[in-house]
């Protein structure tokens, strides 16, 4: 190990020791903080910023990238609890980490419930058939371009429109149960996947291409052989942009009327009633399945497309 | 296998043009299929004599005026489109024009602080070893999290502390423009070619000579695309930050009554107003990329 990288390690240790021993001394509720108090942490923050930069400054890889964003992402937990504790600041406004955390762990059943009731309702199964019907229909207008012309700018054009406004009439037709919040994220990811599969079909090269002409291949191998495979780059970047927006779509369906339970009406009845800190663990909830969902598709383009120059090079 | 490139007007009108007008007149056609069918039963059951003493014509007429259908007929979205649009004062809530100056305003405001923090931040992010390691990640991890329904605990947390009407709109506009400003941002800041950084170097430029003769400009085609994704997002976020009860104006308020009254028509108009609101902010945007961008040859 050289020597930067060791002062940095003992910097990081440090510091992490200075605040578990600073945690021990907070003031408890109410209680008045002492100066010596508040210069500790005054100096910890300093060391605390020290050690970030010291350990951004280590030259070598991505072990040390990750783990400088995982020590910010601590520090910022860390001071989050200490100040919001120390200043005694209402739980409306922002509740500690270690609150939020307890919340999660006693209303665990419930936020069990608003999950299965969520993602895996709502958002997986509108997520696949939408992004499955995106793809069949990319597939069948191949061969038609003068549907491709007709669809494409206007599939295109969706992007810019607010389709998450559906899901009043959504709530209507399919009632307040996840099928409503599947039919808004169906319409969402549908056409994201539908422009993005077009895109990836014309993707292959014109060399590959006529060397399929030259083995006599018909329409089918082509594209099973060499414009589907080349098209998957495409396929996986819409699949992601899908996970995100899929989750988007059901949650915000919620806000406009569902069953009672779901993060999104647990996000929106919750914060009514000004519990603070279960809205933000169903909040956690999302945002630690919508990245979790993110990785896993990543890993899947890794195993799917391990040949393609995009994912070689990272 | 050859193909012709056509020119002129009429040819790209049956290019381009032509195909989209087809879908275009076959979505309309499948909509007045759907809302003949969709609203037959309620026709039926609603509309129609009880006895039974009805010709199919009879029913298509019904399905076409139904007052609470299932499904409104096209020209039934329009009429009521066309009569909240000129049969109100301005100033009235009735007109939809009002609520469109509602959501457009916390979007435009949303979206210009947004992307004023987004262009700080990358610029710092670009000049700063620390935080690009430390905060970047978490920015470009924040794309996969949906951090619109972060969207209530900003309203209750602004509106604990005496903040109404736009502010709390136009924050969360704003926070949802930030994040694809800011990776774009810092992408199009380090396009540079190395060659290029390392003239202006031996010019002596300075770092912000650098930034603002180099860096910036080559950064503009990656902030446009983000600009678009922005506004886009920013105008969900100002919809659904007027979602609560509470606020009175604004097309997601518009959409929410109807929803409650079970005025099917008022919902579908808003529906085709915040569509077409959303067509015009982006068009917006676009125009501002091809007047700024336009001296600049196409790669």
């Amino acid at each position: 190990m050289k020597r930067a990288t060791q002062w940095t390690v003992m910097l990081v240790a440090g510091c992490l020791a200075g605040g578990l021993v600073l945690m021990q001394f907070s003031p408890a509720g109410g209680e008045e903080a002492s100066p010596a108090f508040w210069l500790a942490t005054f100096v910890l923050a300093l060391f605390a910023v020290q050690s970030i930069r010291r350990m951004a400054a280590l030259d070598s890889g991505r072990v040390y990238g990750t783990l400088t964003a995982a020590l910010f992402g601590v520090w910022v937990i860390f001071f989050w609890q200490l100040l919001v504790v120390a200043f005694d600041v209402p739980k409306v406004l922002l509740p500690p980490p270690s609150l939020i955390l307890q919340s999660m762990s006693s209303h665990g059943p419930t936020l069990w419930g608003d999950f299965v009731q969520t993602v895996l309702k709502a958002v997986l199964i509108g997520w696949t058939l939408g992004s499955g019907m995106g793809f069949v229909v990319a597939v069948a207008i191949d061969r038609l371009p003068f549907l491709q012309r007709g669809l494409l700018p206007l599939a295109s054009l969706t992007s810019t429109i607010p389709l998450v406004a559906v899901a009043p009439i959504a709530v209507m037709w399919f009632g307040f149960e996840w099928q409503s919040k599947a039919a808004v994220v169906v319409l969402m990811t549908f056409f994201p996947m539908l422009v993005s599969t077009l895109a990836g079909l014309k993707a292959a090269g014109r060399l590959e291409r006529e060397l399929m002409h030259s083995y006599a291949a018909s329409y089918g191998r082509t594209l099973l052989a060499l414009r589907l495979p080349a098209a998957l780059p495409f396929i996986f970047g819409a699949l992601k942009v899908n996970a995100t927006l899929a989750l988007i779509g059901a949650i915000v369906a919620e806000f406009f009327g569902s069953p009672t339970s779901g993060l999104g009406f647990r996000i929106s009845t919750e914060a009514s009633r000004m519990n603070m800190p279960l809205v933000w663990g169903a909040i956690v909830v999302a945002a630690v399945t919508g990245s979790l969902a993110y990785a896993v598709l990543v890993q899947l383009e890794r195993r799917a497309a391990f040949w393609h120059p995009s994912v070689r090079e990272s | 296998m050859t193909k012709v490139v056509v020119r002129g007007p009429i040819a790209r009108w049956s290019q381009q043009g032509l195909p989209v007008l087809v879908i275009l007149l076959a979505v309309l056609l499948v909509w007045y299929l759907g809302a003949w069918l969709l609203n037959a039963p309620g026709a039926i059951e609603r509309v129609l004599p009880q006895d039974g003493a009805w010709r199919w014509q009879d029913l298509l007429a019904a399905t076409m005026e139904m007052q609470r259908p299932v499904l409104p007929a096209p020209h039934q979205v329009l009429q009521d489109f066309w009569s909240a649009l000129v049969d109100w004062p301005l100033d009235s809530p009735r007109n939809l024009l009002f609520h469109v100056a509602v959501t457009a305003e916390s979007t435009l405001w949303g979206f210009v602080m947004g992307t004023l923090l987004g262009l700080v931040l990358s610029v710092c992010i670009v000049h700063s070893r620390t935080l690009d390691r430390a905060l970047l990640p978490w920015i470009v991890a924040s794309q996969t999290v949906p951090v619109l329904a972060i969207a209530p605990i900003v309203l209750v947390l602004l509106g604990s502390l005496g903040f109404a009407g736009v502010a709390p709109k136009a924050v969360i506009a704003m926070y949802l423009c930030f994040f694809p400003v800011t990776v774009a941002m810092v992408q199009g800041l380090r396009s540079p070619q190395r060659i290029e950084t390392e003239m202006l170097h031996t010019y002596a430029a300075t770092r912000w000579q650098a930034l603002w003769l180099l860096r910036l400009p080559a950064a503009l085609p990656f902030l446009f695309p983000a600009l678009r994704v922005g506004i886009a997002a920013g105008l969900v976020g100002a919809m659904v930050a007027e979602l609560p009860t509470g606020a009175q104006a604004g097309l997601g308020a518009r959409l929410l009554t109807g929803s409650y009254y079970g005025n099917t028509v008022q919902i579908w108009s808003a529906l085709v107003m915040s569509a077409l609101l959303g067509l015009t902010l982006t068009t917006a945007v676009a125009g501002i990329e091809r007047l700024v961008l336009r001296h600049r040859s196409q790669a």
